[in-house]
């Protein structure tokens, strides 16, 4: 099967399962992007048709929400914490140097294509502040060295 | 005497090692060939104590604090497991004062239960407020709620019993209860606890509310950002089932109640409770005009209860212990009791549940300790990124809703976020108009305009260009956001700049005669 072809068998399965729920459209936007790490716009039509919805209004919930992606993400996301209890613990300097130190701004991905990087308001680990999330792990108290150690072990690791 | 060992299973407690820790304990116990029970409970709220081990003896639990890997040999090597002496000893954990000082009625079984068990659930007192309110009729819980005084702890503080009362008197073939677990204010994460250390007392709280008011179906609309919580609810709603505390007649009552967590996607203004209807229903998360309100016409156009973690937390052991028990606790009109979080630059961070009447001043120094850095503290954010910044003149303001009103200041989530003397009270003002540019759902003007207006004459202040005219710019600007906007997003994001601006004009390049307007 083509790429395209398992992309759209995926994207129909989840479809099946949750279309039924009322309000369904965001656990289906859900499922896609746990699956596929991003929602393809090709992902649309498909979903837009199965909830009787245009493909405008499909693409507006996916531009509504900032943990939706349309674009694919490097292999790990770095959610860093913004919020104001991380900026009272040194946040924005932590900020300036995990930019520099991936070479990257917000929203962008490394070049080798291994880290994105996401600001987030507020992970709820303000009394660990500041913090961050790599994947689904979430780090608090992150000084630039704690930094620098997680990296290398992910770039190990990779 | 078998040994119980607890180490959190909270995400906090996680982010600083607590896994880890609990692996190390594991196979230290193996090679020394000690049997050990271990149970990942939830966070006692003492964080700079975190990862905290405890251990279970004959008087009580012990505990030790900071754990981390590499301390796990000596732990032992002291006799841990019996309470022994070890550099990281903490005695008690119930004699640690800040624990000790505090009024747990919400989180009376957080940090000490297997959040995951029903079964230590309902051994510490779970589910009698439910069995209560089962024998009663419905006007008589929602009397209960309103005796007890209880308002909404999400932030508005609304009386929960009048909002029950209207869904009630509401007819409809279908009713909804939601709960708002999109609790995005930096500075707070008594939610989070509440659903990673004790998911039961939230799934309890809402059945009773669907009882009262007739509702069948609940969703708990939980942020992303948490997926810890979002495993443990889905978990302890699967055993409440299988239990029969939920789905068709529930223990036998013939009343049924279906429960489901649903996940936000990242959009802070989803936590207000009309675009998080919209959320629900698979929309973009735009702000409703009301009226209508979502008590009369809410979730699908159908009447529906919109609760935050913690009120509906809370109301379990107003259905057991009585509506007096609760209102009891408090000072005026704020009745009960408040989680209050301390975050930011504060030495000791925390959970701090305690009767409202507080000062903020023995919160910040007799719990918090000071500030972290060691530098004096200069300014407090109360109520998350829409709270106002309260000066050290401020901090005797005791913690109540109404006198921190008559202060225009906002108590709202509890959450309170300290910073030292090194902080730019205008590069923060720029940053509360900065976030509301980047969550405004842009259904109204005042808010999607006013606030990338807002962040360009910040910038213009910042750099010190005609202050004589940025400044009125910028409190006119205020202005229409405050009066002009749909929902509190807009609406309150002048509290944040314009407290800066009043108690800290030298950040502005002002002086404080010149800000006398």
């Amino acid at each position: 099967m083509t790429e395209s072809g398992t992309t759209q068998a995926i994207v129909q399965e989840i479809i099946a399962t949750l279309k039924d729920k009322p309000g369904a459209l965001l656990p289906i936007l859900h499922g896609v992007q746990d699956a596929l790490s991003y929602i393809p716009a090709e992902s649309v039509p498909a979903i837009a048709t199965a909830l009787n919805l245009s493909r405008a209004e499909v693409h507006g919930v996916i531009s509504f929400y900032h943990y939706f992606r349309d674009t694919p993400p490097g292999k790990q996301t770095i959610h860093l914490c913004r919020a104001e209890s991380c900026q009272a613990m040194g946040g924005k300097q932590l900020e300036e140097h995990v930019k520099t130190r991936l070479g990257i701004d917000f929203h962008e991905t490394t070049a080798d294509g291994k880290f994105s990087l996401e600001p987030v308001y507020c992970l709820g680990n303000c009394a660990c502040s500041p913090a961050m999330q790599i994947g689904k792990d979430i780090y608090g108290r992150v000084s630039e060295d704690s930094f620098d150690n997680l990296l290398n072990d992910m770039e190990k690791l990779a | 005497m078998s040994i119980t060992i607890y180490v959190p299973c909270d995400s906090s407690a996680v982010s600083l090692g607590a896994d880890r820790v609990a692996t190390a304990i594991t196979n230290e116990a193996a090679k020394r060939g000690i049997t050990i029970e271990l149970i990942r409970n939830g966070s006692r709220g003492m964080y700079w104590l975190e990862p905290l081990v405890e251990v279970a003896t004959a008087n009580g639990r012990i505990s030790y604090g900071p754990v981390q890997p590499a301390d796990v040999s000596a732990l032992f090597d002291a006799d841990f497991t019996q309470g022994g002496t070890h550099p990281l000893y903490l005695g008690l954990t119930e004699e640690i004062a800040y624990f000790k000082k505090q009024q747990r009625l919400t989180f009376a079984r957080i940090g000490i239960t297997d959040p995951v068990s029903l079964t230590d659930y309902i051994n510490n007192d779970g589910y009698r407020g439910l069995k209560n309110a089962l024998n009663l009729t419905q006007e008589q819980i929602v009397q209960a709620v309103t005796d007890s005084g209880l308002r909404g702890r999400g932030g508005a503080a609304f009386p929960t019993g009048i909002k029950w009362k209207t869904v009630l008197n509401t007819a409809s073939l279908q009713k909804y209860i939601i709960c708002n677990a999109d609790e995005g204010d930096s500075g707070t994460f008594s939610d989070r606890m509440v659903m990673e250390g004790d998911p039961f007392v939230l799934i309890e709280g809402m059945t009773i509310a669907g009882l009262a008011v007739d509702a069948t179906q609940g969703y708990i609309y939980l942020r992303v950002e948490y997926p810890h919580a979002f495993e443990i609810l889905n978990t302890a709603i699967a055993s409440a089932y299988q239990a029969g505390y939920l789905g068709s007649n529930i223990q036998g009552s013939g009343k049924d109640f279906d429960l489901e967590v649903r996940l936000g996607a990242g959009a802070y203004v989803c936590g207000e409770e009309t675009s998080l209807m919209e959320s629900l229903e698979g929309k973009r998360g735009l702000v409703r005009f009301k009226p209508p309100l979502p008590a009369i016409s809410g979730l699908f156009g159908q009447p529906t209860v919109v609760n935050n973690v913690i009120s509906l937390a809370s109301v379990p052991i107003i259905l057991d212990k009585g509506g007096d028990y609760y209102r009891d606790f408090g000072m005026g009109r704020s009745r009960g009791t408040l989680p209050l979080q301390l975050a930011g630059n504060i030495k000791y961070p925390g959970l701090v549940e305690s009767a409202f009447g507080l000062t903020l001043r023995e919160l910040l120094y007799d719990f918090g300790g000071g500030s972290a850095s060691g530098r004096p503290i200069r300014a407090v954010q109360v109520g998350g990124p829409l709270g106002a910044y309260l000066p050290e003149a401020q901090f005797d303001t005791p913690l109540d809703y109404e006198a921190f009103a008559a202060n225009w200041t906002v108590l709202g989530h509890g959450g309170i976020v300290v910073f030292d003397d090194t902080v730019d009270m205008a590069e923060m003002a720029r940053y509360s108009m900065e976030f509301c540019k980047i969550e405004s759902c842009g259904k109204c003007t005042p808010c999607r305009i006013g606030s990338t207006r807002g962040v360009e004459v910040m910038d213009e202040i910042i750099n010190g260009r005609n202050l004589d005219k940025n400044i009125p710019l910028l409190r006119d600007l205020c202005d229409t956001l405050l009066n002009g906007s749909l929902c509190a997003l807009g609406g309150m994001t002048p509290y944040p700049v314009l407290s800066a601006i009043n108690h800290f004009p030298e950040d502005f390049g002002i002086d404080a005669k010149a800000t006398a307007a």
